[in-house]
């Protein structure tokens, strides 16, 4: 039980003061619209976790090969990398949502094309043993949820490369000296030696970019995506209570948030070597 | 290094206090700014449109000196609560949910909801018709509340931030139709934008009574009352009315 307190009570000061504040200055705070719209919450809360989730991931592995070729040092290499990166560190994620939702529709030879429409996928996969009969819908740019996921994770995917070049830059020289003096080829010595190491230094700030695109998700509600922030706008057009609802949607972001960090802790916990120093 | 920190206090508390200043005494018209031709912002960032030239008008009439804030639709109503501005002139619709939260002044026009739709394809405005398809509306709006009440479960709702956005994904076919106040969409159908479109099918709902909204109890609303009344009287408002339809709509 203290284990417990002990990890909680910032957060159980923090809603303690919010919950004061709004209580002194309102009086008359309706929990009851609170308590109405969670389940519609909990639904936007779902998608919100989709777009993060799939983004993240996919960005990570997106961001792998990238950083790599950054962390390079050639600049034949590196270049290509530096200027996808540069374009999406650069500029807005509610520009680059707004560019490909709406702007690419625009263009007759988009939406006459098959990353409009999708694609649907009717073939039977032989394996001597089994055959898998393989039916499903590839969907497209038409679908406001394939628009969200597809800029969050090219652009989330630009800010993990940098995260992963610094790590690998930061791992001892000497280590990577070792593993070359024993024989190890660049991409022997990359995947057992400097990866793992790379992982362990760039994990938090790995964390920290995953919380960041939670909170960047708000921004799919303007491609009319019914996730958290969107949900909470909806309810609120509907019965005009904007401080009750954004703050029980600031709820969900925070339960979500604090599970993510404390799942972080754990990885990071898992991760570490006690040989080594620090991390 | 305690008196620093007291002073950053301090100094936070001022900062936060500065958002909701009161701004001196103009009196503040609040609108959207993205609903033309009732409200919108011109190339060089003034705010113009219909709604704009009867505040101004009620203004002169009331002897006060105004000026215009803009701010995004569906968070128009708290901010009028929390006093980022007097009275909002932002084509609003008169409803029984919205009167729990603002008081309004007496109608200054009258709208209706009606469907846009590709031209020459077959869009049926009846309930079976309709079945299935996809339709966009501004998220805050008569028309959002109207598509979720009478057709929540017959079509599939879009819900955009602003009508201009609808318009946008209506042309890129993501949705079928678009049901909006009429005399926007024929604003609209009349822009470049809008020649491939036509208005399908009768108005949905004929009655939209528009009005100006003040905070509850603002004595400001009398005022702005005998002012309207006064414009309509004197010809102010029919002039405002002919510059931007070409046919009655009070």
């Amino acid at each position: 039980m203290t284990r417990v307190l002990k990890a909680i009570w910032p957060w159980l000061l923090f809603f303690g003061l919010i919950a004061a504040i709004l209580y002194g200055v309102t009086a008359d705070v309706r929990w009851d619209a609170v308590y109405k719209s969670l389940p519609r919450l909990f639904e936007g809360a779902l998608l919100t976790l989709e777009l993060v989730g799939i983004s993240v991931v996919v960005g990570l592995i997106l961001a792998l090969p990238l950083g790599i070729a950054r962390a390079s040092g050639n600049i034949w290499i590196g270049a290509l990398p530096y200027v996808y990166i540069f374009f999406f560190r650069g500029t807005p994620l509610l520009v680059q949502l707004f560019l490909l939702y709406y702007g690419l529709s625009q263009f007759d030879s988009v939406r006459e094309s098959a990353i409009w429409a999708g694609s649907h996928v009717q073939t039977t996969l032989d394996l001597g043993f089994h055959r898998w009969a393989l039916d499903f819908t590839i969907p497209g740019l038409r679908e406001p949820f394939v628009c969200a996921v597809v800029t969050m994770t090219l652009h989330t995917a630009a800010y993990i490369a940098e995260i992963i070049r610094g790590a690998i830059r930061a791992v001892p020289q000497g280590e990577i000296e070792a593993a070359r003096a024993l024989g190890m080829s660049y991409a022997q010595s990359m995947r057992h030696i400097i990866l793992p190491r790379a992982a362990r230094i760039g994990l938090p700030a790995y964390s920290n970019e995953v919380i960041l695109m939670l909170k960047a998700s708000a921004l799919a509600s303007t491609i009319t995506l019914m996730e958290l922030t969107g949900m909470a706008q909806t309810i609120i057009s509907r019965n005009y209570l904007s401080t009750e609802i954004y703050f029980a949607a600031g709820l969900f972001y925070l339960l979500i948030s604090f599970v993510l960090v404390q799942a972080f802790r754990l990885l990071e916990r898992w991760l570490r070597v006690d040989a080594l120093q620090g991390r | 290094m305690k008196a620093q920190f007291k002073t950053l206090l301090v100094a936070a508390v001022l900062a936060l206090a500065g958002c909701s200043d009161e701004g001196g005494d103009k009196v503040r018209i609040g609108t959207e700014g993205a609903y033309p031709p009732f409200n919108m912002i011109e190339k060089d960032g003034k705010v113009t449109g219909f709604d704009v030239d009867i505040a101004l008008a009620l203004c002169e009439k009331m002897q006060v000196e105004c000026e215009v804030v803009t701010s995004s639709w569906d968070g128009i109503i708290p901010a009028l609560n929390a006093r980022k501005f007097d009275f909002l002139a932002a084509s609003m619709s008169i409803t029984d949910e919205r009167k729990e939260a603002v008081d309004f002044t007496d109608p200054y026009y009258t709208n209706g909801l009606q469907f846009v739709a590709r031209k020459g394809q077959d869009f049926s405005t009846d309930k079976s018709a309709l079945k299935g398809k996809v339709v966009g509306a501004q998220r805050a709006t008569i028309a959002g509340t109207w598509l979720e009440e009478n057709l929540g479960d017959t079509v599939e709702v879009k819900l955009y931030d602003t009508n201009e956005n609808a318009y946008l994904d209506l042309a890129s076919g993501r949705v079928e139709a678009v049901l909006a106040d009429k005399f926007v969409n024929w604003e609209w159908l009349k822009s470049d934008a809008g020649k491939d479109f036509e208005f399908k099918g009768e108005p949905v709902f004929d009655n939209d009574k528009i009005g100006i909204a003040v905070r509850k109890g603002d004595p400001l609303l009398e005022k702005l009352n005998t002012a309207l009344k006064e414009i309509v009287a004197d010809g102010t408002y029919k002039k405002i009315n002919d510059k931007y339809f070409p046919f009655d709509i009070y």
